[in-house]
Parts: C-alpha cells; sequence; structure tokens
C-alpha cells in the first residue's frame, strides 16, 4: 500500500462559491492517475465515508482524464465566512486524503 | 475579422495582491489587442459585500489599474477590468472610475472615452418576484429565496455576462470599469464582439481569468496571453520561468469550480468535455473543441449577504489533561452563563477548538489524536458592540470558572495571555446564492460612459 500523498503531484481544498468546497487530486502521469482511479480506494463512496457526509453532500464526482486529475465537491454545512467557519477559503480541508491508502498494481 | 485577437492577463484577483510587472511588460510587448483582468471574488466571505467595502488594500488596487492604464493607453487598446474592488457594488466601481479619473490626471493622458456599469439589485424588485411566483430559485442545495431571507439580505450584485461589456465597447468605451461579473465574460466580451465563435471566446475567458494560475510552475500574478481564432485558442506564458502546458491548462480548468466540464453564464453554458489540448510550443497550449450551449431562458446569478452583528473575539489556552478531555463540557458551562444571563436576547457564541477540529469541525477525520494543549477561539455576535463584547466576555471568561467534578487545579480551568476581547469585524452570511430570470439580459446592468481628460 502507498499513502495518496506519495502518488499525486498536486491534493488540494478550496471553494467552489459560498457554498461547496472542491478537491482536486492531480497526478504527473497517466499510469499513475489511472492506477488510483481503479484501485476503487478513491471514490464516490470512499470520500463520504471518510468525511462521514452523506453521499448526497458530494454534488460531483469526476475522473478528469485530460489533467490526470480526480475531482469532487461537497456541500459545505454552512455558507463560506459564516461566524464559527474555520476555513474561509476551503483551502485546508483535503488534509485527510493525504493518508488514503493505494493497493499495489496488481 | 482579423485572424487573431490577443488577450493579456495580469493577475486573477486585482488588488489582491500587486500583479508581478516583468511578465506583464513581456506581454505588452506581445501586442495585445485587449488588456484585461477582473477583480472580484466571492472567497473574501460575505463581510466586504455586505459592509460594502474592499478587502484589498487602495494602493495595490491602484497599482494595478495603473500599470494597466498606461500600458493600454500607450497600445491604443481597451481595457477592460470586471468585479470592481472585490465585490462589484455601485460604490466599488465609482471607487475604480475615480482611480481612472486620477491616474489620467497624474500622468497628463490624452482624453479617452470610459465606460462603466452597475450592479447592484434592488430587493423591492425581487420582493415583486417573489410574490409574483416568478421563482428566485437557490442554487447548490439552497431553497428558493423567500422574503424573510431577503429581509435578512443588506446588499445583492447580480453577475454580469458578456453583455454590458459589449454595449459599452459598442458605445466606444476605451476604458471598462465593471461592476460584478462572471470572470470569464469581460475576456469573451471583445472576442464575441469582434466576432469569433462564442465557444472559443467563453474558453478564452474561462482560461484567461486567473492569469497565470495556468501555468507551472506555480505562481500568481504573472501575465499570460490568450490568442483566439476561429478555430483555436492558444494560451502562453509571459514568464520566461513559466509554461503553459497541458496539464497545467487542463488542471486550471477545474480550479475552484464544481466540475471541471461546465462553466454557467448568464446566457448558456460552456462546455469543456470535448475540449482536446496540444502543447504546439514550449510555453503555449493550443485548445479546440469547448461547446457553447445557449440557455433557454436568461437567469442571472445572485450573490447577497446580511449582517448578523457585531462581533468580539477571545482567545483562551488550555494544557490540563482533564480539563482537555472535558473541553464541550467547559464550553457548555460558558454557554449556559450566557444563557442565563442574556435570556432571550439574539445573540451567537462560536467557539473554534484549535487543537481538535478549530480547522475543519465536523469534517474532521483525525479523532483518535489526544493533544496537550488546545487553543479554543470565541466569537461573541450580539445587535450593538457593547452587548456583543459581553457576549464574547461570558462566552470567554467564564471557561475559566468551569466546573468540573475532578480537576485538580481549582485556580482557574483555562489561560489567557490577554484577559480581554477583541472588537473584530461585523459578522455577516451569505444570504443569496440563486438565480433570477430577466427579460432582457442588460436589464440589471445599466451602462454608462463618461469622457476623462476632456
Amino acid at each position: 500500500m502507498t499513502p495518496l500523498s506519495s502518488l499525486a503531484k498536486t491534493i488540494r481544498s478550496k471553494n467552489a462559491g459560498t457554498d461547496k468546497i472542491t478537491f482536486d487530486i492531480i497526478f504527473t502521469d497517466r499510469a499513475t492517475y489511472e492506477r488510483v482511479k481503479t484501485s476503487g480506494a478513491l471514490t464516490r463512496e470512499t470520500v463520504a465515508a471518510l468525511y462521514r457526509i452523506d453521499g448526497d453532500r458530494i454534488t460531483d464526482f469526476v475522473n478528469f482524464d485530460p489533467a490526470f486529475a480526480i475531482k469532487f465537491t461537497i456541500l459545505r454545512e454552512r455558507p463560506s465566512g459564516s461566524p464559527g467557519d474555520g476555513d474561509i477559503f476551503g483551502a485546508q480541508q483535503y488534509a485527510p486524503l493525504l493518508s488514503i491508502q493505494i493497493a499495489e498494481p496488481a | 475579422m482579423r485572424s487573431t485577437l490577443k488577450v493579456i492577463c495580469p493577475n486573477e484577483h486585482l488588488g489582491f495582491a500587486p500583479s508581478k510587472t516583468a511578465s506583464f511588460a513581456i506581454g505588452v510587448d506581445a501586442d495585445p489587442d485587449i488588456i484585461a483582468a477582473d477583480s472580484g471574488s466571492d472567497d473574501v466571505g460575505p463581510g466586504p459585500l455586505g459592509s460594502d467595502t474592499s478587502t484589498s488594500p487602495l494602493a495595490w488596487q491602484t497599482h494595478d489599474l495603473e500599470l494597466m492604464l498606461l500600458a493600454a493607453r500607450k497600445k491604443g487598446v481597451p481595457m477592460i477590468i470586471g468585479s470592481a474592488g472585490d465585490t462589484g457594488t455601485n460604490s466599488r466601481v465609482d471607487l475604480y472610475v475615480d482611480v481612472i479619473r486620477q491616474l489620467q490626471k497624474k500622468h497628463d493622458l490624452a482624453p479617452f472615452k470610459l465606460g462603466y456599469f452597475y450592479s447592484e439589485v434592488d430587493k423591492e424588485w425581487l420582493r415583486e418576484k417573489i410574490r409574483s411566483g416568478d421563482a428566485v430559485t437557490g442554487l447548490d442545495a439552497r431553497p428558493d429565496l423567500d422574503e424573510a431571507e431577503l429581509d435578512a439580505t443588506d446588499r445583492i450584485v447580480a453577475m454580469a455576462g458578456v453583455h454590458p461589456y459589449i454595449k459599452l465597447l459598442d458605445m466606444g468605451a476605451e476604458v471598462i470599469i465593471g461592476g460584478r461579473s462572471s470572470d470569464c465574460a469581460l475576456f469573451a466580451a471583445p472576442a464575441i464582439r469582434a466576432g469569433y465563435p462564442e465557444a472559443l471566446a467563453y474558453y478564452l475567458g474561462k482560461v484567461l481569468e486567473c492569469a497565470s494560475f495556468c501555468a507551472e510552475p506555480y505562481g500568481g500574478k504573472e501575465t499570460v496571453m490568450g490568442e483566439i481564432s476561429a478555430q483555436d485558442v492558444r494560451v502562453t506564458a509571459m514568464n520566461p520561468d513559466q509554461r503553459c502546458t497541458i496539464a497545467s491548462v487542463a488542471g486550471h480548468a477545474m480550479y475552484e469550480r464544481s466540475n471541471p466540464y461546465y462553466e454557467y453564464v448568464a446566457g448558456g453554458c460552456l462546455d469543456m468535455n470535448q475540449c482536446n489540448y496540444e502543447q504546439i510550443a514550449e510555453k503555449t497550449t493550443r485548445i479546440t473543441g469547448p461547446k457553447f450551449v445557449p440557455a433557454e431562458q436568461i437567469r442571472v446569478k445572485l450573490e447577497g449577504a446580511g449582517k448578523i452583528g457585531e462581533r468580539f473575539v477571545g482567545l483562551v489556552g488550555i494544557r490540563d489533561p482533564y480539563t482537555i478531555a472535558n473541553v464541550d463540557k467547559v464550553i457548555q458551562w460558558a454557554r449556559d452563563q450566557a444563557s442565563e444571563r442574556f435570556g432571550n436576547q439574539p445573540y451567537e457564541l462560536h467557539y473554534n477548538v484549535y487543537g481538535r477540529d478549530g480547522v475543519m469541525g465536523a469534517l474532521e477525520t483525525e479523532r483518535s489524536v489526544v493533544p496537550h494543549e488546545l487553543c479554543v477561539m470565541v466569537q461573541g455576535i450580539a445587535q450593538t458592540r457593547e452587548l456583543a463584547e459581553e457576549v464574547c466576555m461570558t462566552g470567554t471568561r467564564q471557561m475559566f470558572y468551569a466546573r468540573l467534578p475532578d480537576v485538580k487545579g481549582t485556580a482557574g480551568s483555562v489561560a489567557f495571555s490577554l484577559d480581554e476581547v477583541m472588537h473584530a469585524s461585523a459578522a455577516y452570511r451569505w444570504t443569496l446564492n440563486h438565480t433570477v430570470a430577466v427579460d432582457d439580459p442588460l436589464q440589471l446592468f445599466p451602462c454608462h460612459t463618461t469622457m476623462i481628460g476632456a
């Protein structure tokens, strides 16, 4: 098993408008991208389980081939910048993704 | 139609941090037909829109407007700015128009025609829409707008598409200061007006709006150039150390949006499913294949913010492991004291527990680590400054007096580095993230021109 942080070039989160946070996991080459994509470790279901949110809070989950990227977007618990929001830009919400374990290729 | 149109963009959010001048100069030397940048973002939270202020310092806004104005006037090409002053409210448009006026005087520039448009939306017009059954539709799982939420709103801006920009160019504007706008619209407008295909024009805007965020290696505030033809868009990094690659350009399509394939604007949707990316030179990527799907009905996006109250902030440290394990009880104690004191008066208390889940709140996945110290940020909010201060002081200081049954340290449950609470910006929230139908795409965006220096 290899942590996602060792395989991806970029793992980031950022606001997508006022009510959503979007996550991008970008790889440098097609082989690594395909490996993670087919591993089953990064799907709508695994992400919902990781963040312990209902699946319907994930508005988009896209494997974006042209950029070797996996991308998903979640609805925020409250709009950005509301009092108590600890991350107005949504820029630090990706941290739990770093340690997702990806199986070795078959 | 000329064979190509070249547009340069020096900054993804004009004013938020100054543009880098060296790559801008290279871009200007490449003879652009348009110099354009967007100055807005809803990333800065609801406060600036609600309070009608900028989050960017005037000095940085002026720095970039000066850079762009001098280049545009020297080259005799249009300069286009969208979403003036972070929010694109009327006062921010007026502010930028005034900066342009001052800069013309300062540099004794030859007279030119300035075009500008406003984006603020009258609440009573929206109330009529609601009452007449013409729904103001919620985006991103929000319910449709009702009058209660409208009443809680202080200020609303509408997101312009290409229409007011094309109108102002038709009116002969050489410099345009726009109210709130879709980022890509201000770049797409001159290309559509010049006769290039809409799909490529919107793609040009999409790729340019964040300046060097579409280049690698990572580095913001550097100029990029987009060149549109009847067949394609070519995007080139102007900084000698940056390149626009397939990965960086395609990757940028994802940035800050929920789906990399679709970009919605007033009047339609840019569909990037069939985009093809091709590296045609070291610093240049060529894009073909975007599609534009016109909307059946023009719906304009609205952003609105409403004030919750005045706000104070307190900071609390905790070191006792028993107290750390029971921090929720400490917080509850303080909340109970506030409730006892302030009863039914409207107020809010918010606690962020740094060291546990202050950054991520309910999304935090790491629940097994036991921290050896915590910092708790307390926010107290109420209608008046005086009450907000007292609420925050109660919510902060009462943590000191929390009664935990087995605590050893009976002289104080928490540590203060400041025995005070601090006045902070007023608390606002995003009340509108909606769309409204319009008959005329210019309806919400009154356009004006004025001669500067004449």
